[in-house]
């Protein structure tokens, strides 16, 4: 597989690999995919309570060279956007940054999914109620 | 050291030194049709074919008039199995395989059942082996063939032929083995093994691409085939068409240097095999090896890296050719039948790596690869979020996956 220069950067030096703290209450966590399925992602925002803006980020993917480099692309464009604009991020976004070839494009959706979930998890936590 | 290492000898080999020089003259000074009856440059051409056939029959324990050749392996498997089910049809319709054959069986396999053709795939042991008892209980009166591979090109496992030989032997069966990979690792003798029809490759042993042997059977029982192809009646009328000259000689090259040579440079590369399995056990947890412990090619070793993708890996270690049964290396995004049929569950087909030593595999390349495979397993964890869960305590089994 011939990967885009963007890609290899990403899988060589993946931005904002690890852990947060997920009992906190201002942290989200997201976990999509399945290890049958050969990919699974954990993605992690953390969030700043006054001002909903994703303070940090943070993943780990167990997958191929595109789903870590769409998932640490996902962490690296979420960090200092609010929510609302985070959820707005589509996988065909990360398609085109990484010029994903068509049989890696379930990569991105995942990442997209992972954003989602995290989000989502945090709004639970918060007890929030998000109107679509 | 050169890289990237190559340590991928399942799929191919390099043509070895000593065979390429012998080869040479066939393509320029000596190139005449073998099938030239007439003039001196047949007749040579003739004498080199009829030499290569003598070595490869050597190889095996066969009659030169048993070897047949063809393009490739592909072509011995597809004439081996549709050119006993189109001669013996009237004796009966029933054939039997295993389940993780190469594709050139199972895809003749089907094209067979098209043809109203039954076909029996038996159940593989946990580590991909066929029992003769298994064999044994599926022939039924109208079973025409048995087709059990000499070694399994994925995870290595050497099938117990001569005792399955001895059943098809009994039952009047026709036994036929893709002896591919065994071929040059392990010993082949068709009289001990009880084996009809025997298919080998030149490429996977040091020789060139492009040329591949069937050994059919002449006597108890003699063994007949419909052709594939058509049209001078080369080849005792089994497979027409001219024959590749320096190829052959390259084969039947290739076939006595493996013979000659096969009993150090086997002990030579298991060493280093089971040394790079070694390190990495030693170094690395939660590694599985896939196949069998003992009844294994000495140079192949499967390894699933639980929780880290194959793909990924093989991107992080690019300075080795290795070979990887994950779904996302495929076009189908399927992973490896072969893993799924002896039991590897999805989520650790999806970590593993086949290695293929050879003949030119230095202990410094293994080091290499030992302490490669070890630190981007490492840094691939460090990424993983199963890996991290495990050691968290989490049973991933307990997880609800969101698969798509």
């Amino acid at each position: 597989m011939a990967y885009t220069k963007k890609v290899i950067d990403h899988y060589e030096n993946p931005r904002n690999v690890g852990s947060l703290n997920k009992e906190a209450a201002n942290v989200g966590t997201g976990l999509v995919g399945a290890p049958e399925c050969g990919d699974v992602m954990k993605l992690q925002v953390e969030i700043d309570q006054e001002t909903k803006v994703i303070k940090d980020a943070k993943f780990k993917t167990f997958g191929c060279g595109s789903a870590i480099a769409s998932s640490s692309l996902a962490t690296e464009w979420i960090k200092g956007k609010t929510i609302e604009e985070a959820l707005a991020i589509k996988n065909t976004d990360i398609v085109k940054e990484l010029s994903l070839p068509p049989i890696k494009i379930h990569c991105s959706v995942l990442a997209e999914d992972a954003i989602k979930a995290a989000i989502s998890d945090y709004l639970k936590k918060n007890k929030e109620v998000r109107t679509a | 050291m050169k890289f990237p290492i190559y340590l991928d000898y399942h799929a191919t080999t390099p043509v070895d030194p000593e065979v390429l020089k012998t080869m040479m003259p066939y393509f320029t000074e000596v190139f005449g049709n073998a099938a030239s009856r007439n003039h001196e440059f047949g007749w040579v051409a003739e004498a080199a074919v009829e030499k290569a056939r003598q070595q490869i029959a050597r190889f095996i324990g066969a009659h030169e008039k048993e070897i047949i050749f063809t393009s490739g392996a592909t072509e011995s498997n597809n004439l081996a199995l549709t050119g006993v089910a189109e001669m013996y049809k009237e004796k009966g319709n029933h054939i039997i395989t295993s389940p993780i054959e190469h594709k050139s069986i199972l895809d003749t396999c089907h094209y067979l059942e098209k043809k109203g053709f039954e076909i029996t795939y038996l159940p593989v042991d946990r580590y991909g082996q066929i029992s003769a008892e298994v064999v044994r209980n599926a022939i039924t009166p109208k079973t025409i063939l048995v087709s059990i591979m000499g070694a399994n090109n994925e995870i290595g496992t050497i099938n117990p032929l001569a005792e399955i030989g001895k059943v098809c032997k009994e039952k009047g069966v026709i036994f036929h083995s893709d002896a591919v990979q065994a071929a040059g690792k392990v010993r082949l003798n068709v009289e001990e093994m009880g084996v009809d029809l025997l298919s080998l490759t030149s490429h996977k042993i040091y020789g060139p691409k492009g040329v591949a042997a069937l050994y059919v059977r002449r006597k108890n029982p003699r063994v007949r085939l419909s052709p594939l192809i058509y049209g001078g009646g080369h080849e005792r009328g089994m497979r027409s068409g001219t024959l590749n000259v320096p190829g052959i000689v390259g084969f039947g090259k290739a076939a006595e240097l493996a013979e000659k040579n096969m009993a150090a440079e086997m002990a030579r590369i298991q060493e280093l095999r089971d040394y790079l399995w070694t390190r990495i056990q030693q170094e690395l947890d939660e590694v599985y090896l896939n196949g069998h412990p003992t009844e294994r090619l000495p140079n192949n070793l499967n390894v699933s890296f639980a929780f880290v993708e194959g793909e990924s890996l093989m991107m992080g270690m690019k300075e080795l050719a290795v070979s990887s049964a994950s779904a996302c290396t495929s076009a189908s995004l399927e992973p490896s039948y072969v893993l799924k049929n002896i039991g590897v569950g999805e989520d650790l087909a999806h970590t593993s790596i086949r290695f293929g030593l050879g003949r030119f595999t230095t202990r410094e390349e293994i080091d290499y690869a030992a302490q490669k495979v070890v630190s981007t397993v490492k840094k691939l964890r460090d990424l993983s979020p199963l890996y991290e869960m495990v050691k968290e305590g989490v049973d991933l089994r307990s997880v609800n996956w969101t698969g798509h």
